[in-house]
């Protein structure tokens, strides 16, 4: 049956509040079980051996000590893992990243893998196996790489967008460029030119559950993976591919997720615990330690950017260039390209061009983080705009709502948008009561502005109607942050029924069709719709039973408030027939009752955001306390406000950690130096204050009930507005993130030397 | 099947091809179709990842859509998220 | 393998022995051995606090404790905490505040919050804070679990 996905307002009975969670006791109970939490009989231990060397040619492993190890079950190299990946360039670097193909790339590649009856056994097995390299020269920062001089990673690299192509590799994947309008002219008109660079530093997403799962894999090429992931489905495809399996017969589950934030969006551990149990025909269990996590997951990008704005006294942009250099790790990306689509994309600015170069290190291969790429440039254009904002002596505030975007107006990217909410946060941050607080000694204020496109994709979801009528929905997008109570109030909304009468759980591979991973922050938009879907299907039903009970044609029945009622005079001594009532006949009037959609979620509506930052820099130790923080954003229609809150407080946080403390700090040896919590600084509860929200709902016309995606937005404005809050309270403009206590204080000694 | 014109975003410039270009197609696959027909080049895009944007509204996976009649179209990349 | 060591301990009031080499921590010995997964581990160095338990009714990381010294003590996890069905106020509180997003660090932050209480019932946000900064959490911001422990804190006064 088709539906019509555009927004219809209405008045919501369930959506809109404050339901608690379904699978909250599981959680504060400890039953919950996450990636490491299962177990199988007979289940061995997986563990990886890693390069120490950040570019090394392997000419040699040798596992024939740790193979005669007492307990030592299967032992692995890039030998098990063929390549299947037939001319997909994409497939081949995952296959290369999960098990080193003759040569390391970065500290921590994994170069051989082993499974043994317990940990102590494959400890000292990974000690037998013996690696012989030869050292090669090699990279870690974006900028030393895309020298002429610089060590070469791959020799089949030539820089794409470039005319003419380069003759000579480089470690320049790809250079982009994008806007419209004339700069030169735009720059001709302006007032004030500023021209600034910014770098910001590697971080991780820094979940707190690492890589974890158990594989299994039998003779006759079928296998189950139980895996914490943000999309099994994805992981399916993926590691069937790679192992050579046929993807119906393996079956993945996801178990709780401890966390991803994109950085469970590819495989790692998977193919390669696949690969040990397919050898040793046992279950194998593979956890990563938090150190590999650091060393060997997917970090983002470390950036290098620079930025020429120019402005009119009235505070117009008359013209904006950005170039911004993005490395991927050792393997190409197109995390630059990202970063260029988002830079200008808050602002209209007749005049806009962005260039990004994507470049390789060695470095550990970089995956997405909340919005990835956008906070790195929005750093960098927040940043400018504010000191453009003080040249020519306006408000902040002002100066952006000046060159706001707005329905209608030409993204950098191309297309025109549609209906979007920054002017919006902008407005309800300039009269929020945070702008007049008062601050005080050695306090700033900042405010800075984001974005995140959203994304929908393919959803499946499954709605059964039980005889007692309650309802079991089963949907295909992992459950990260509590979407599970928005998916059964949407339900309990289509039906007309208690929010308490449905239960939602995530399906495995084999129970349903394909679903897209949970990124994008698609998860409660795209399931979100699937469910009105398919809960409107099984509507349909409900009435065609109800029409048969009553014995009238079905076009004389509504359904309404959880009931059909027989319309028309004819029919007016009918009494209404509840969900309940035709439930419990189910099994005489044409069997069980379901509804079921499968789409491809569109029209994801964007989210905008702007943030209100109060810092307070002790300038005795540069070291920046966040006093006070303030998230606006537009969620098009919350459908559970405590999870949109979540959303925006965690993001903003994560936004914080970046902005303050966080970063990949690699030693000259090209090793990673800070691979733990203790020296790779998160915040902690003591560093936080209260994270003040307010939710605008600007409904995205291309969903039944407006939503629009909201997880990633709030991590892109924090290290603007961080950073302007830093000028505010010391006059110091830092460019460089994070803004750590040693560099705040060397940028203060620096002010007050001269 | 109407006439329209369909621009590429700047990263998907095909050769020295002209920025906006007219076009006769109903859907994103017919649209493809035609696009690839005249320009051979563009596979290595869609390979990669493209997203077509009509009338602001993004599509990344559905080629069946249709497009209407005097539709703004833009061919981008195809973004995911975290 | 080295020779594993019988431990005799009490866990959440229940009698429990286990045989666990000696380099094992409490951490593994409580999951793989007494199967009470959760406990988590999130860093293994004492870092992070998702293996919080308290031992003899102090707050301890138990990835920085050995299985072998548990034998004659006490041991409490977040397994222990609802009793006879009914959840703990920090229990309730969490799910009511909606303090736990991917809820991997939920079991740690409710066992070293408990023991906050315990000791002190009445703390002031900053109290709370410092309490817990031991206890990393990805998601929340920390936001609605310091509300969720002032909510809890409250409850269990007016209980008095």
């Amino acid at each position: 049956m088709a539906h019509d996905n555009r927004y219809v307002d209405k008045d919501y009975k369930v959506v809109g509040s404050r339901y608690t969670r379904p699978d909250g006791i599981d959680k504060v109970t400890g039953k919950a079980r996450y990636g490491a939490d299962a177990s199988a009989p007979g289940g061995l231990v997986g563990r990886v051996l890693r390069s120490p060397h950040p570019h090394a040619k392997i000419l040699k492993i040798d596992t024939a000590k740790a193979e005669k190890l007492q307990g030592v079950k299967a032992i692995i190299t890039c030998t098990d893992l063929p390549d299947l990946t037939n001319g997909d360039q994409g497939m081949a670097h995952i296959l290369e990243n999960c098990m080193a193909r003759g040569r390391a790339l970065y500290d921590g590649h994994a170069v051989a893998a082993v499974a043994a009856v317990d940990e102590q056994i494959a400890a000292k097995a990974l000690k037998l196996i013996d690696v012989k390299y030869k050292k090669l020269p090699h990279v870690t920062d974006v900028d030393d790489a895309m020298r002429p001089d610089a060590p070469v990673l791959h020799e089949n690299m030539f820089t794409r967008g470039v005319e003419p192509t380069p003759t000579a590799p480089s470690n320049i994947s790809a250079r982009t460029q994008m806007g419209y309008g004339d700069v030169d002219a735009g720059f001709a008109e302006a007032d004030v030119i500023v021209e600034r660079s910014y770098k910001t530093e590697q971080t991780h997403q820094g979940y707190i559950e690492p890589h974890a799962c158990l594989a299994s894999v039998n003779p006759d090429g079928t296998a189950e993976l139980w895996v914490t992931t943000q999309g099994h489905f994805s992981f399916r495809n993926v590691c069937a591919t790679l192992l050579g399996l046929d993807m119906a017969k393996l079956k993945v589950t996801s178990s709780e997720i401890g966390g991803g934030f994109g950085g469970k969006t590819h495989v790692w551990a998977e193919p390669v615990a696949l690969a040990l149990s397919r050898k040793a025909n046992r279950p194998v269990k593979l956890v990563m330690s938090r150190e590999e996590v650091f060393r060997a997951s997917g970090p983002t990008s470390s950036t290098s950017i620079d930025i020429k704005m120019g402005a009119k006294k009235d505070g117009t942009i008359t013209a904006a260039v950005a170039e911004m250099r993005y490395q991927g790790g050792a393997f190409p990306g197109t995390w630059a390209m990202l970063g260029c689509m988002t830079a200008f994309a808050c602002y209209d600015i007749r005049n806009n061009r962005s260039i990004g170069w994507d470049v390789v290190v060695n470095r550990p291969k970089v995956a997405a983080y909340r919005a990835p790429s956008a906070p790195m440039a929005a750093f960098a254009v927040e940043s400018t705009i504010d000191v453009i904002a003080k040249e020519i002596g306006q408000s902040p505030i002002d100066v952006r709502l000046k060159n706001v975007a707005r329905e209608g107006t030409q993204a950098p990217y191309g297309p025109t948008y549609g209906p979007i909410g920054i002017e919006n946060t902008l407005e309800a941050v300039k009269s929020h009561p945070h702008m007049r607080a008062k601050l005080k000694k050695n306090q700033g204020r900042g405010v800075a502005c984001g974005f995140w496109f959203n994304i929908g994709g393919q959803t499946c979801v499954d709605l059964n109607i039980g005889v007692d009528g309650t309802v079991n929905l089963n949907v295909g997008t992992v459950d990260v942050g509590g979407a599970r109570s928005s998916m059964a109030m949407i339900a309990a909304e289509e039906l007309g029924i208690a929010y308490d009468d449905v239960k939602v759980s995530i399906g495995d591979t084999a129970s349903l069709g394909h679903n897209d991973t949970t990124e994008g922050s698609r998860g409660t938009f795209s399931s979100g719709m699937a469910t009105i879907f398919a809960a409107r299907d099984a509507i349909g039903v409900l009435k065609q039973r109800a029409a048969s009970m009553w014995g009238i044609p079905l076009e004389d029945v509504e359904w309404q408030g959880g009931q059909a009622i027989a319309t028309g005079d004819m029919h007016s001594n009918l009494p209404a027939l509840t969900l309940k009532e035709i439930a419990a006949k189910a099994g005489r009037t044409g069997g069980p009752i379901a509804g079921h959609n499968e789409i491809v979620a569109d029209g994801a509506g964007m989210g905008f955001a702007s943030h209100i930052c109060d810092v307070e820099v002790d300038p005795e130790t540069g070291r920046s306390q966040v006093v006070r923080y303030t998230v606006v954003q537009d969620a098009g229609k919350a459908i559970n406000p405590d999870y949109v809150e979540g959303q925006f407080q965690g993001a903003a946080a994560q936004g914080i950690g970046w902005a303050l403390n966080e970063e990949y700090i690699y030693g000259d040896d090209g090793r990673l130096q800070n691979a733990g919590f203790l020296d790779y600084r998160i915040p902690v509860c003591s560093d936080m204050p209260f994270i003040d929200t307010q939710i605008l709902e600007v409904p995205n016309p291309n969903h039944p009930y407006g939503i629009r995606g909201v997880g990633e937005t709030s991590i892109v404005p924090p290290l603007g507005a961080v950073g302007n809050a830093i000028a505010d309270a010391t006059g110091v403009r830092m460019t460089h993130a994070p803004m750590s206590p040693p560099r705040v204080l060397s940028a203060l000694d620096a002010r007050d030397a001269g | 099947m109407q006439g329209m014109q369909v621009s590429f975003s700047s990263m998907i410039r095909v050769g020295d091809g002209p920025e906006t270009i007219h076009v006769r197609a109903s859907s994103i696959d017919e649209l493809m179709h035609a696009l690839l027909l005249r320009y051979p080049d563009l596979q290595g895009h869609i390979d990669r990842g493209v997203a077509v944007s009509i009338n602001g509204q993004i599509f990344r996976d559905d080629w069946t859509v249709t497009i209407p009649e005097d539709a703004e179209v833009y061919l981008i990349p195809r973004i995911d998220g975290g | 393998m080295s020779k594993a060591t019988l431990v005799s301990t009490f866990v959440n009031g229940d009698a429990v022995q286990f045989a666990c080499p000696t380099e094992e921590s409490l951490m593994t010995a409580l999951r793989d051995r007494v199967g009470l997964t959760g406990v988590k581990e999130g860093c293994g160095t004492g870092d992070c606090g998702a293996c919080s338990v308290t031992l003899d009714g102090q707050l301890v990381c138990s990835c920085l404790v050995l299985g072998v010294e548990a034998d004659g003590r006490e041991v409490e996890t977040v397994e222990g905490m609802a009793q006879q069905g009914q959840l703990h106020p920090l229990q309730e509180q969490f799910i009511e505040h909606a303090a736990l997003q991917c809820g991997i660090c939920t079991p740690g932050f409710l066992v070293a919050a408990k023991a906050l209480l315990e000791r002190n019932p009445n703390p002031d946000e900053t109290e709370i804070r410092y309490a817990l900064a031991g206890n990393l959490c990805r998601c929340t911001g920390y936001d609605k679990i310091v509300r969720a422990v002032q909510a809890a804190a409250k409850q269990m006064r007016s209980r008095r």
